[in-house]
C-alpha cells in the first residue's frame, strides 16, 4: 500500500528530476542546428491552409468550387504544407530500463526519455507534432514539451516493456526507443501494425555497456530487475561467450525486423554520449528512409 | 624436560578438538553463497546451463581451509607453551639452593623469573619451603609455608660459594626434594652437597647456560697491560670489549682505553695486551668487561700496575770513579724494573711530577731547592734521603739550623763500627717493631752495617724510627710532612756503608714504602700483622661500594683471600695500608673457571636454552589469518574478489605502503627560494583575505625597502608554522585572527628555535583603534592564548630612544592604519641612557624577538603590483603623512632584524664628538 507521503516524496522527486531532465535535452537539442524548414507555408499537406483567389496557372483542378460559389472570382484551396505527420514516441520506461550497470553511466531508462525529450524538443521547433503513445494526439508547440516530459517519466511497473502504436495517426513517423531485452513479439506485432497504417520511424536500442561487455564471473545468481526471473551459474565467465552471442543474434534480428519494414534500427549505448544518437535519430527522421540501420 | 617440548595452560579446550570432523561434514554442506546480481538481459540468458557443473558443496580444499583455522583456534585458546617453564618435582617439602654467587649476577632478574613460577606453583600446593644460600654461612634452614620465603630475590654475594662443604652437614632432617638454582661453575664441594641432597630426595638443578666471562687481574708484561679473559665453556670464536676505566684529570671517572679480546674457537682463555701510555696507566681504576655486570667480569686494580714516577737527583759534580761505588747505582738498579725513573736537576724533575725523590746523600740544598722540595713533600710526594760520606760531614751547629728536609736531628760525623780501626763487629739489623711499615719483612741475617750517621737523641726518636740496628740505633727514621712523608736511610745507597742495598730486603724495603709498584704474588706473605682497610668493596654486579663503614681486614684474611678468591668476611675490592693499596678480585691470578660437573642421572635443566615460548597469540593470528585467506577464497569463489571496485585493495595497499615522501622536492625548492635573498615572510591565518593583505602589505614594504635602502628583498613568502622551515626568514610577520587555532607543539619548538637564533616576530593584533581600556579585545585574547607556549622574553612598552626609533629613520611613533602608541618589545635589561650602567649581554645582537602592537601595519604598507596603496589611511594628506610613518617604522624594524644593534651607537655619537674634542 502506497502511502500518500511516499507518494508525494516520489513525485517530488520526479518533478525534481523534470528540470534537470529538460535542461539536458534543450541542451542536446541546442546542439544541433535547425536547418530550413519553412513549414508555416502552403504546400502538400492533409490540412486546410487558406483559400486565394485563383491566378493564372492554377489547373482547374486546384480551384475550390464551393468557396467560388460564394464569390465572383475562383478561389483555390490551399492546404498547408506538412514535412510530417506528427511524430509518436514509445519510449520504454519499464523494471528493465531501471539497470543501471555502473554509478558513471545513466540508467536505460534515464537516457532514453533524454535522448526522447531531445528529440521532441527538436522537433517541436521544426514546427512538428508530437505524442507520446497512449497520452493523447500529436500536438505542436513548444509548450508540449512539459506535459511529454511528466507522461514520459510515468514509471512502469512491468519487467519488460510491450511497445504498441495503436495511438499513432497513420502516415506519420514513430519513435521506439527500448533495450528490447524482453519478448520480441509484441515490437513484432506493432511493428507490423504500424506498417500496415504507412507508420515509419526509428527503432533505437538502449543498452548499458555492462549488457554488452558481461564482465561476470564466478557463482551468481542473476535476477532480472523486477526479480521476475533468475538464474543460477556455477560459473559466470563460463556464459559470457554464448550470452554475447545471444546478443547479438537479438540485435541482427531487431536490424532485420525493422529493415524489412523500412524502419531505421541502432543500438545505443548508455556509456557514450547522447548527441550522436540524437544525431543519428533526427537524420533519420527527417531524411528519406533509404539510410539502412547502423549502430553507434 | 626436552627442549622442543610442548605443553598446555587448558587442556580441557582440546576435546573441542574431537568435534572438527561433525564441523567437516557441515561446512562441506553449505557452499559458498552464490552472488546476487541484477540483470536486466537475465531473459538472454536463460537457457543457458553451465558447461562443467560443479558439485554444489564447498571445494575441499576450502574446507580444509576453515577446518585448519578453527583447529588452530582451538589450539590456541588450550594455551600451548613450547618449552614450558620446569616445575618442581615432587610434592612434599622442597629445598630451594641457591648459589647466589658473582656468576649469577648479569641475568640475575631472568633468574628471578625462572624461579618464581616454581615458588608459585609451590605455594599454590602448599609446600613447605626453605632457601639457602650457598654464599652464606652454613645455617640450618627451616621449612615453612611458601609465602613466608624470603631471601631468595636478594642480590647474590660478589663471590663464589665456598663452604658447600659445610652445607653438606647443615641439612634440614626428614625427606625433602631440592630444586638447585647453580650458577654453572664448579666450585669446591659440589659434589659432596650434591651427594648429600640426593641422600634426602629428588634433586633438580636449574641452571641456565648463558655466557659467562670473567677477568683475571691485569699485569704488566713486557711494559704493556696484559689481560686475560677466562669463560667455563670452550664456545665458539667470540670478541669481547674490555673498558679500561680511570679518573680524567679532572677526577671524573671515564673509559680510558678499550680493546677487544677474541676467544679462539675452542679456547676457555683469552689474551690481549695494552700498552698505554704511563700518565694514563697510573690513572686506571679498573678493568672490566663490556655489557657484562658482574664482579667477576670487573677486575680492580692496584699497586700492580701503577709504575711510579722516581726521581733520582745525581751527586753534585761529575765524579770519577767505579760505577759501583755509584751511590744511585743500586737504587737505579732495584727501581728500574718496576718504576719510571726520572733523572735531571731538581728543577727539572719536579717539572716531570714524580712520585718519590731520591737524595742519595746530598747534603747541601740551597734555600729555594730546600722550598720547593719541602712543597712536594706537602703536596703528598715522597722524598727519600740516602746518607753518605757528604751528609756525614755536615755539622748541624755550623749549620746553626736544622735540615727541614730531614728526619731528625743528625750528629756530625757518624760512626763506623767493625772496621779496621774499630772495635766491634758489623751490626745487624733488628726485627722491625710493631707499627714500622716494614712489619713483617724477614731480616735475613747477613744484612750487616758497618757505617751510619747517628741522629741526635730526643723525645722524638723512637717515634721517628722506622727501622733499627740490633742496638737500638735507628737506621731508618721517617717524618711526616703535609700529605707526604721523608724517609732517612742512615746508610748509603751504596755497599760502602752496609750490605742492606745488596740484599733483597732493600728492595722490599723500598716497595713498602710504595717507592715500587708491582708487588707480585710472591709478595702476598707480607699481608700478615697489617689491618687493611677497605676502600671500596664490590658488590655482585661489578658495581663499588664505599668502604668505609666496613671493618679492617686482618693480613691473613686477606692472604688468604688472595689464595683462594674472596669470601664472606673478605670481599673484594680494594684494601690500603697507608700508601699501599691491595685490590683483592673476585677472579684471582690462578682462577680457572670450570663448568660444574654433575653427578650421572642428575636432572640438569638449562632453562634459558629455549625459554618457554607462548603460542597462544601466533596460532590465533594464524586462525584469524587462516580465516580472512578465507574470506579471500570464498570471494574469489563467488567471482566478486575483482568485483569489489578495487577499493579494499587499494585500502590494503595504501595500509602497506609507507606514507608519501611529503613535500620533499617542493621543500627543497622552497628552501632555496627563501634563501635567494633577504625574504620577508608573514605566518599565513587561514583566511584568504587576510592572507592577501598580510602578502600585498610585505610586498609595498619591501618595495620601500628596496627604493631607500640597500635591503634588497626578494617577494614575500607565506609560511605555515605546522609544517615549513622557519630559519630562512629574518623577520616574521604575523597578524592575529581570532579564533586562529594554535600552534602545535613541533611548531612551538620551531618557533622557539627561530626567536633564539635571532629572529624576529612582528605580531599584529589590528585591533589598534579600539580604546586600550576595557576587556581585551577577541585579537588580543588570542595573542595571549597563543603567546603562552612561546620562549619570550619579559617584554615592555617601546622605551625613549629605543634601537627602533632611530636604526634608519627617527621616528618617534608607530604608526599603521591605526595610530596606537602602544608597542611592546622585549624589556630593556637597563635603562638605555645610563649605558654604564651594569647590564647583562643581550642575546642575538639586541634584536628583540618580539614586537607587539595592534595598529594594522600590513593594511599601511599594502600596495599592489604597481605601487599603488591598497588601502586609505586617515584622510587627506594627514592620511599620507602616517602611512610615510608607518612605512618608515617598517623600514626601521627591518634594518633593526638585520643591523642588530649596530646602530644604537648613535645613542653614543654626542658622547664621542664630546670626547674627540672637536
Amino acid at each position: 500500500m502506497t502511502q500518500p507521503s511516499a507518494l508525494r516524496h516520489e513525485a517530488q522527486a520526479l518533478a525534481g528530476a523534470l528540470p534537470a531532465l529538460l535542461a539536458e535535452a534543450d541542451r542536446l537539442a541546442g546542439a544541433l542546428a535547425l536547418g530550413e524548414h519553412g513549414r508555416k507555408r502552403a504546400g502538400q499537406g492533409a490540412d486546410f491552409w487558406q483559400y486565394r483567389p485563383a491566378v493564372p496557372g492554377d489547373t482547374l483542378s486546384a480551384i475550390d468550387w464551393r468557396r467560388s460559389a460564394r464569390s465572383d472570382a475562383p478561389f483555390v484551396r490551399e492546404r498547408e504544407w506538412q514535412g510530417a505527420q506528427g511524430v509518436t514516441f514509445w519510449v520504454d520506461q519499464s523494471r528493465s530500463m531501471q539497470f543501471q550497470g555502473a554509478p558513471a553511466y545513466p540508467s536505460k531508462a534515464g537516457r532514453a526519455a533524454v535522448l526522447a525529450l531531445a528529440l521532441a524538443s527538436l522537433l517541436l521547433k521544426g514546427g512538428e507534432r508530437i505524442a507520446l503513445e497512449g497520452a493523447g494526439p500529436a500536438r505542436s508547440g513548444r509548450a508540449q514539451i512539459a506535459p511529454f516530459a511528466r507522461a514520459l517519466l510515468a514509471p512502469q511497473p512491468a519487467e519488460y516493456g510491450a511497445p504498441t502504436l495503436t495511438g499513432a495517426a497513420p502516415h506519420g513517423r514513430a519513435v521506439i526507443l527500448s533495450d528490447f531485452l524482453g519478448d520480441l513479439a509484441p515490437l513484432q506485432a506493432a511493428l507490423a501494425g504500424a506498417s500496415d497504417r504507412g507508420l515509419r520511424g526509428i527503432v533505437m536500442q538502449v543498452l548499458d555497456p555492462v549488457e554488452e561487455a558481461f564482465p561476470f564471473a564466478g557463482r551468481t545468481l542473476f535476477r532480472s530487475m523486477g526479480g521476475g526471473t533468475a538464474l543460477e551459474t556455477q560459473d559466470a565467465g563460463d556464459l559470457r561467450a554464448r550470452y554475447l552471442a545471444r546478443l547479438s543474434a537479438r540485435k541482427a534480428e531487431l536490424a532485420q525486423l525493422s529493415g524489412a519494414l523500412g524502419w531505421h534500427f541502432m543500438t545505443h549505448h548508455t556509456g557514450g554520449p547522447a548527441l550522436p544518437a540524437l544525431l543519428w535519430a533526427r537524420a533519420a527522421l527527417g531524411g528519406d528512409a533509404s539510410r539502412g540501420s547502423r549502430a553507434g | 624436560m626436552m627442549p622442543g617440548a610442548l605443553a598446555f595452560t587448558q587442556p580441557a579446550i582440546l576435546l573441542a578438538l574431537a568435534a572438527l570432523p561433525v564441523l567437516w561434514l557441515v561446512l562441506r554442506a553449505v557452499p559458498p553463497a552464490a552472488r546476487r546480481q541484477r540483470f536486466a538481459a537475465v531473459r538472454l540468458l536463460l537457457g543457458l546451463n553451465d558447461a562443467a557443473r560443479q558439485a554444489d558443496h564447498t571445494p575441499w580444499w576450502l574446507l580444509a581451509l576453515r577446518t585448519l583455522a578453527i583447529a588452530a583456534a582451538i589450539t590456541g585458546l588450550a594455551g600451548p607453551v613450547l618449552n614450558p617453564a620446569p616445575q618442581a618435582a615432587g610434592n612434599g617439602p622442597l629445598l630451594i639452593v641457591m648459589d647466589a654467587s658473582w656468576a649469577e649476577a648479569p641475568d640475575w632478574a631472568a633468574r628471578q623469573d625462572l624461579l618464581a613460577p616454581l615458588l608459585e606453583a609451590a605455594a599454590r600446593q602448599a609446600r613447605p619451603l626453605a632457601l639457602i644460600r650457598l654464599t652464606d654461612p652454613p645455617q640450618m634452614p627451616q621449612f615453612r609455608a611458601a609465602q613466608g620465603l624470603t631471601g631468595h630475590t636478594a642480590p647474590p654475594a660478589a663471590f663464589a660459594p665456598s663452604g658447600m662443604a659445610a652445607w653438606a652437614l647443615a641439612l634440614p632432617p626428614g625427606d625433602f626434594a631440592t630444586l638447585w638454582l647453580s650458577d654453572g661453575l664448579d666450585h669446591p664441594g659440589r659434589a659432596a652437597l650434591h651427594a648429600a641432597l640426593a641422600a634426602r630426595g629428588a634433586v633438580q638443578v636449574l641452571e641456565p647456560r648463558r655466557d659467562l666471562l670473567a677477568l683475571a687481574p691485569a699485569s704488566m708484561k713486557d711494559g704493556a697491560v696484559s689481560l686475560r679473559l677466562l669463560r667455563p665453556f670452550a664456545g665458539p670464536p667470540a670478541v669481547h670489549s674490555v673498558i679500561a676505566r680511570g679518573p680524567d684529570p679532572a677526577g671524573t671517572e671515564r673509559d680510558l682505553a678499550r680493546i677487544s679480546v677474541p676467544f679462539a674457537a675452542g679456547a676457555v682463555q683469552a689474551n690481549a695486551a695494552l700498552s698505554l701510555p704511563p700518565e694514563l696507566r697510573n690513572r686506571l681504576t679498573r678493568f672490566e668487561i663490556q655489557d657484562h655486570a658482574s664482579a667477576g667480569a670487573v677486575s680492580l686494580t692496584d699497586d700492580r700496575l701503577k709504575r711510579r714516577k722516581v726521581a733520582i737527583l745525581p751527586e753534585g759534580g761529575p765524579r770519577e770513579g767505579l760505577t759501583l761505588l755509584d751511590q744511585t747505582h743500586f737504587l737505579t738498579r732495584a727501581l728500574s724494573p718496576s718504576a719510571d725513573l726520572v733523572a735531571g736537576n731538581l728543577t727539572a724533575v719536579l717539572q716531570a711530577g714524580p712520585d718519590v725523590i731520591i737524595l742519595a746523600d746530598i747534603a747541601r740544598l740551597s734555600p729555594a731547592e730546600t722550598e720547593s722540595l719541602t712543597a712536594f713533600v706537602t703536596r703528598g710526594g715522597l722524598l727519600l734521603r740516602f746518607a753518605g760520606p757528604r751528609l756525614a760531614a755536615i755539622d748541624p751547629v755550623a749549620a746553626a739550623q736544622d735540615d727541614p728536609l730531614l728526619p731528625v736531628r743528625l750528629r756530625a760525623g757518624g760512626r763506623e763500627i767493625g772496621g779496621a780501626m774499630s772495635w766491634g763487629d758489623p751490626r745487624p739489623l733488628a726485627p722491625f717493631a710493631q707499627g714500622s711499615p716494614f712489619h713483617g719483612l724477614p731480616v735475613p741475617p747477613d744484612v750487616t752495617v758497618s757505617r751510619q750517621v747517628l741522629a741526635e737523641p730526643g723525645p722524638d726518636l723512637a717515634e721517628a724510627s722506622i727501622a733499627a740496628l740490633a742496638d737500638g740505633t735507628p737506621l731508618v727514621t721517617r717524618k711526616l710532612l703535609g700529605a707526604g712523608q721523608i724517609v732517612l736511610f742512615h746508610v748509603s745507597a751504596n755497599a760502602e756503608w752496609s750490605s742492606l742495598p745488596l740484599s733483597g730486603l732493600f728492595v722490599q724495603m723500598l716497595e713498602r714504602l710504595a717507592v715500587t709498584a708491582g708487588a707480585g704474588p710472591a709478595q702476598t706473605g707480607g699481608l700478615e700483622g697489617r689491618v687493611w682497610r677497605p676502600l671500596r668493596v664490590l658488590d655482585a654486579s661489578g658495581g663499588l661500594i664505599s668502604g668505609e663503614d666496613l671493618p679492617g681486614l686482618d693480613g691473613a684474611l686477606l692472604a688468604k683471600a688472595r689464595a683462594e678468591g674472596p669470601f664472606d668476611r673478605a670481599l673484594p675490592g680494594l684494601y690500603a695500608d697507608g700508601a699501599r693499596v691491595l685490590a683483592l678480585n673476585v677472579v684471582g691470578d690462578d682462577t680457572r673457571l670450570r663448568p660444574a660437573l654433575w653427578p650421572a642421572g642428575t636432572k640438569v635443566d638449562t632453562g634459558d636454552a629455549a625459554p618457554a615460548l607462548a603460542l597462544k597469540g601466533a596460532l590465533l593470528a594464524g586462525a584469524l589469518a587462516l580465516l580472512l585467506a578465507d574470506v579471500l577464497c570464498a570471494l574469489w569463489l563467488s567471482g566478486r574478489l575483482f568485483a569489489l571496485r578495487a577499493l579494499p585493495l587499494a585500502l590494503l595497499a595504501a595500509l602497506c605502503l609507507p606514507a608519501p615522501p611529503g613535500q620533499g622536492q617542493s621543500g627543497d625548492a622552497l628552501a632555496i627560494a627563501a634563501t635567494e635573498g633577504v625574504v620577508l615572510a608573514y605566518v599565513r591565518s587561514g583566511e584568504p583575505s587576510l592572507d592577501a593583505l598580510s602578502l600585498a602589505g610585505l610586498r609595498g614594504l619591501s618595495d620601500r625597502l628596496s627604493e631607500r635602502t640597500a635591503v634588497e628583498p626578494l617577494e614575500p613568502m607565506a609560511v605555515d608554522i605546522e609544517t615549513d622551515e622557519l630559519a630562512f626568514y629574518p623577520f616574521l610577520y604575523w597578524p592575529i585572527r581570532p579564533g586562529q587555532p594554535l600552534p602545535s607543539p613541533a611548531a612551538y619548538d620551531r618557533l622557539n628555535a627561530f626567536l633564539r637564533s635571532g629572529g624576529m616576530i612582528l605580531f599584529d593584533t589590528r585591533d589598534g583603534d579600539l580604546p586600550s581600556f576595557g576587556p581585551a579585545s577577541p585579537e588580543a585574547e588570542t595573542l595571549r592564548a597563543l603567546a603562552l607556549g612561546l620562549d619570550a622574553p619579559a617584554l615592555g612598552p617601546v622605551p625613549q630612544g629605543h634601537i627602533l626609533t632611530r636604526s634608519f629613520y627617527l621616528i618617534d611613533r608607530f604608526p599603521g592604519r591605526h595610530d596606537s602608541p602602544a608597542l611592546w618589545v622585549e624589556a630593556a635589561l637597563q635603562d638605555p641612557q645610563a649605558a654604564d650602567g651594569p647590564a647583562l649581554p643581550p642575546q642575538n645582537d639586541g634584536v628583540t624577538p618580539l614586537v607587539i602592537g595592534g595598529n594594522d601595519w600590513a593594511s599601511a604598507w599594502a600596495t599592489d603590483e604597481w605601487g599603488v596603496a591598497l588601502y586609505p589611511i586617515g584622510r587627506g594628506e594627514a592620511g599620507e603623512r602616517q602611512r610615510e610613518a608607518a612605512v618608515r617604522f617598517g623600514i626601521n624594524l627591518i634594518m633593526h632584524v638585520l643591523t642588530g644593534n649596530y646602530k644604537s651607537d648613535q645613542v653614543h655619537v654626542p658622547a664621542l664628538l664630546d670626547r674627540l674634542g672637536q
